[in-house]
């Protein structure tokens, strides 16, 4: 009797202790990849500001999307999605808009990432870093020559099995099309049936679908050829796995993530301050040597460490070039859904 | 007795059960080996040291686990008490009210959140919230645990019951006790080993839960096994390990705590 | 568990016709009946009403009536969506790679688990408490703890591997991560503990005397168990199936972290149309609604045969 009453007891004291938490004059509520900012820059800013930051993660642009979608917009303030996403999100109204005067740093935006054709005038958000997407090749395992897609899409029987895919429908089917040599969300049936046996050709040669463990898998060694992003890769090298990064020559993805302002955000006043922090060139630089991509603000450079500044997966050869992921039209995206149903039966 | 066998013996059976126990603890205990090596490397096992322990408990990752062990402690605690007092009454009203109407639908309806798969009910509650555009958060989840839990509160509280004879409540009643002291003085003091074992179950239920979690939590509102979750799917660091072992050893904690309560009420029984 | 209160339920009250809290039963129930009824009856119904929506693009829904989610479901129409009807095999296989997954799951539970059981139930004094302590913990430690420590454990060059090389009974890894056995193994090692407890308690309960009265009639040590003990512990058995197999079917933890999440498992072919890359929420919906449907129908058909038995 006396125990329960004391369990009971400690419930009530710690559900006020909850309440009566402390708080920052301000909030701020970021939606973001995983790993993707270094806990020391989002102190810096909590510290200078006075906001109190929450984060939540996920791991692909579809994922922010379905969660926005069920109800959560409305409840953060800023996400970073990337380049097809921005478009997508401004389709769906899901963004607020801004004007530059409203940030300082507005200008320190590098000029080719000013303006840009998913956010035409950069109305509602701002570069936050740009990479490409191609695979690893563990080269231990594998001392082929590695800069062609098939690796991932007809591998050599020694790879078969040892091969990890991004859980990104649109990055997978993107790059698969480049392997194909079509356009991205080509309407032409024949050249979709193309797609859609290539990939499932593909498929049993593959070990898994992850983005979140595709730095883990590598580093580990579960597989040997991981399709994987410039900077993600670049810390996998880093923790000790001996891989290289591949520029493929039928081409690869190029993407920049951007921090969106998002509608109803609870507290905009703060996601400006965010913003416009994040466009501090010694803060953008903070993200570059932590996440290891490149960041779209002018005067980074003398910031960077050596280690970015001469990373293998952040300076690709002049030839081939990289193409960013296209927005298809309903009807092709339900035929792409179809396909990667089929992928995952 | 000519032949005299051992009916509580089975060939194999021994055998069988150190086989499960083995497979049960073996991989627990490795990485609670695991956790205290200093190497980063998780595989290669280098010296022995509490690195890993610093590191969650003042690490740079710590603020955030601290908030989410402080968040589902808080929801399981939330859901575990009112689950507890929702199926006391219940079965209060199940076992000791007599018939009433709609009682032969209560039961499968108490039971219900055990029927569903979890998955189903997770999608259903998604579904719900934004279809009456309640913004998810604690409120979200602390709901959907104590939907969850009272079965769990509700089977060992009703079992209890059903052991304790009415005839002490009755006999109070011969003697004009009000229906509140007998109940406050007779059932409540028999059921509450019940009632113990019914809360420490929808407590850990609601302590464990990822799925449910996962789909209604709202902006900024990890709970443990979310956080953990998304850790360790960007790979299991020893760090992960040594939040492992720490969630072992609470969990061994509670077991002995429970099996405190239980051995208080045999010998409680016994007197 | 379930199962047996209810039995014990609809045998009749146990404290007689007369209650003590008469007329409370209301008040007392109300609290249940509320939040069970607004939080789970009213979501599966909105659910169920989804499922009839069209689907909105990327996510949502809008308010016109469809099947095109059961359509989906059942029927193939090609690539394109214009090829005349098949029955469409990709779902069905997905369900039917789950119950067999769930179904060998629970098996696996059960053959390791009812000797588990009955040795703890059949040790005296203090061996009996270490082992009861003893299987308590792994059904009290967090689900998810268990899957990352089994997932540590035998990936390619995990502690299992690096060990079975060192001592030499292997040359090259044995490559158990990411394939189906490593989700049999998952949805096995997560559940075993809840198929032992349910039948401990049964057999607890049972008087060996039985045992003994069997064998003074001849019967073999295995007859007396399969024909004397096992049907009187069969509850407890029930039980804890029930408890392996129905979690298992919905299983999203083993599946994506030991099953290298290649290939959709019920619960994760759901969580992809709410989380993932695709948003058909009436899909999601429809087949949320085929799963619940499928295991209330199995638990209904357990429920008849029992009470058909017993008349």
């Amino acid at each position: 009797m006396k125990n329960i009453r004391r369990i009971f007891l400690s419930a009530a004291v710690l559900c006020a202790f909850g309440a009566a938490q402390a708080q920052a004059a301000g909030k701020l509520s970021v939606y973001h990849w995983f790993e993707y900012i270094p806990q020391e820059l989002l102190d810096k800013f909590a510290a200078e500001h006075d906001v109190e930051v929450t984060m939540d993660t996920y791991d692909s642009n579809e994922a922010m999307l379905a969660s926005l979608k069920a109800g959560k917009l409305g409840s953060y303030d800023v996400a970073v999605p990337g380049d097809y996403m921005v478009k997508i999100l401004i389709e769906e109204g899901m963004l607020d808009s801004f004007t530059r005067s409203e940030m300082s740093n507005f200008d320190n935006i590098a000029p080719e990432w000013a303006d840009v054709s998913f956010d035409p005038g950069r109305k509602h958000s701002i570069p936050y870093q740009w990479g490409s997407t191609s695979f690893s090749v563990n080269r231990d395992h594998y001392d082929g020559d590695i800069n062609t897609l098939s690796l991932v899409f007809d591998p050599p029987a020694e790879l078969s099995g040892k091969i990890n895919v991004l859980d990104s429908q649109a990055e997978l089917l993107a790059l698969a099309s480049i392997y194909l040599g079509i356009p991205q969300c080509t309407s032409d049936r024949e050249e979709l049936r193309r797609l859609n046996a290539l990939v499932q050709a593909a498929k049993p040669h593959w070990a898994s679908f992850g983005s979140d463990v595709a730095k883990d898998v590598l580093v580990s060694g579960d597989v040997s050829v991981g399709m994987i992003w410039s900077g993600f890769s670049a810390k996998a090298r880093e923790e000790g796995a001996p891989i290289q990064y591949a520029f493929p020559r039928e081409g690869y993805i190029v993407w920049m993530d951007n921090v969106a302002l998002l509608k109803d955000a609870p507290n905009r006043e703060n996601a400006i301050k965010f913003m416009n922090f994040l466009l501090e060139p010694e803060n953008a630089a903070a993200v570059t040597n932590f996440a290891q991509y490149t960041d779209g603000v002018s005067g980074t450079g003398s910031y960077h460490s050596d280690a970015v500044r001469n990373s293998p997966e952040s300076n690709p050869p002049a030839s081939p070039t990289g193409s960013f992921v296209e927005v298809c039209s309903q009807e092709v995206q339900e035929v792409y859904d179809e396909i990667w149903t089929q992928l995952r039966q | 007795m000519s032949r005299r066998t051992n009916f509580r013996h089975f060939p194999g059976f021994m055998a069988l059960g150190l086989l499960c126990m083995f497979l049960l603890y073996a991989p627990l205990i490795i990485v609670m080996v695991y956790s205290f090596n200093d190497s980063i490397s998780v595989t290669r096992f280098d010296s022995v040291s509490l690195r890993w322990y610093r590191d969650v408990f003042f690490g740079l990752e710590a603020g955030k686990f601290r908030q989410a062990t402080f968040n589902s402690l808080t929801i399981a605690i939330g859901a575990a008490t009112v689950s507890t007092v929702i199926a006391t009454c219940a079965s209060i009203a199940m076992l000791r009210a007599g018939r009433f109407r709609g009682k032969l639908l209560s039961f499968p309806l108490l039971s219900l959140p055990l029927m569903v798969p979890e998955i189903v009910t997770a999608v259903a509650t998604l579904i719900f919230f934004s279809a009456i555009g309640f913004a998810a958060g604690h409120a979200t989840i602390l709901v959907a645990h104590i939907v969850f839990c009272i079965p769990f509160a509700y089977l060992p509280i009703a079992a209890r019951m059903q052991s304790i004879e009415s005839v002490y409540e009755q006999a109070a009643q011969d003697l004009y006790a009000s229906r509140w002291d007998s109940f406050r003085l007779i059932l409540l003091p028999l059921l509450m080993p019940g009632i113990i074992s019914g809360f420490l179950l929808a407590f850990i239920i609601s302590l464990d839960d990822f799925i449910i979690t996962n789909f209604v939590k709202g902006a900024g509102v990890e709970t443990l096994p979310t956080a953990i979750f998304g850790a360790a799917k960007q790979g299991i660091k020893p760090n992960i390990m040594a939040i492992s072992t720490l969630l072992l050893l609470t969990s061994i904690v509670f077991v002995s705590l429970s099996y405190m309560f239980g051995r208080v009420e045999s010998n409680n029984k016994r007197e | 568990m379930a199962e047996q209160e209810t039995q014990e339920q609809s045998s009749g009250e146990p404290s007689g016709e007369r209650g003590i809290y008469e007329g409370l039963a209301y008040y007392l129930m109300a609290p249940a009946w509320v939040t069970l009824f607004v939080f789970l009856v009213v979501p599966l119904g909105i659910m169920l009403v989804y499922s009839f929506l069209t689907k909105e693009f990327r996510g949502g829904v809008i308010w016109e009536f469809s099947l095109a989610a059961y359509d989906q479901f059942f029927f193939d129409r090609g690539l394109f969506g214009d090829e005349p009807a098949r029955i469409e095999w990709t779902y069905i296989g997905i369900f039917w790679r789950s119950l067999w997954q769930a179904g060998l799951a629970t098996l696996l539970c059960l053959l390791l688990g009812f000797p588990t059981a009955f040795v703890i139930a059949t040790r005296s004094g203090r061996w009996k408490f270490v082992w009861l302590f003893l299987i308590t913990i792994p059904y009290w430690v967090n689900l998810l703890i268990r899957t990352i420590s089994m997932k540590f454990l035998i990936r390619d060059n995990g502690p299992l591997n690096e060990w079975l090389l060192a001592i030499g009974v292997l040359d090259k890894p044995l490559h158990l991560i990411n394939t189906d056995f490593a989700i049999q193994l998952g949805l096995f090692y997560s559940y075993l503990p809840f198929m032992v407890l349910p039948i401990y308690a049964s057999i607890e309960r049972y008087n060996f005397a039985l045992s003994e009265a069997a064998a003074d009639l001849y019967a073999s040590r295995w007859y007396t168990l399969r024909r004397v003990i096992f049907p009187l512990v069969k509850p407890g058995v029930v039980a804890g199936c029930i408890l392996v197999f129905v979690p298992s079917l919905g299983a999203f933890l083993a599946p994506d972290l030991l099953g290298g999440a290649k290939k959709f498992m019920i619960g994760s072919l759901i969580e992809e149309q709410f989380k993932g890359n695709i948003g058909n929420w009436p899909f999601g919906a429809a087949a949320s609604m085929l799963l619940l449907s499928l295991v209330l129908v199995m638990l209904t058909c357990y429920a008849l045969s029992q009470s058909r038995a017993r008349r």
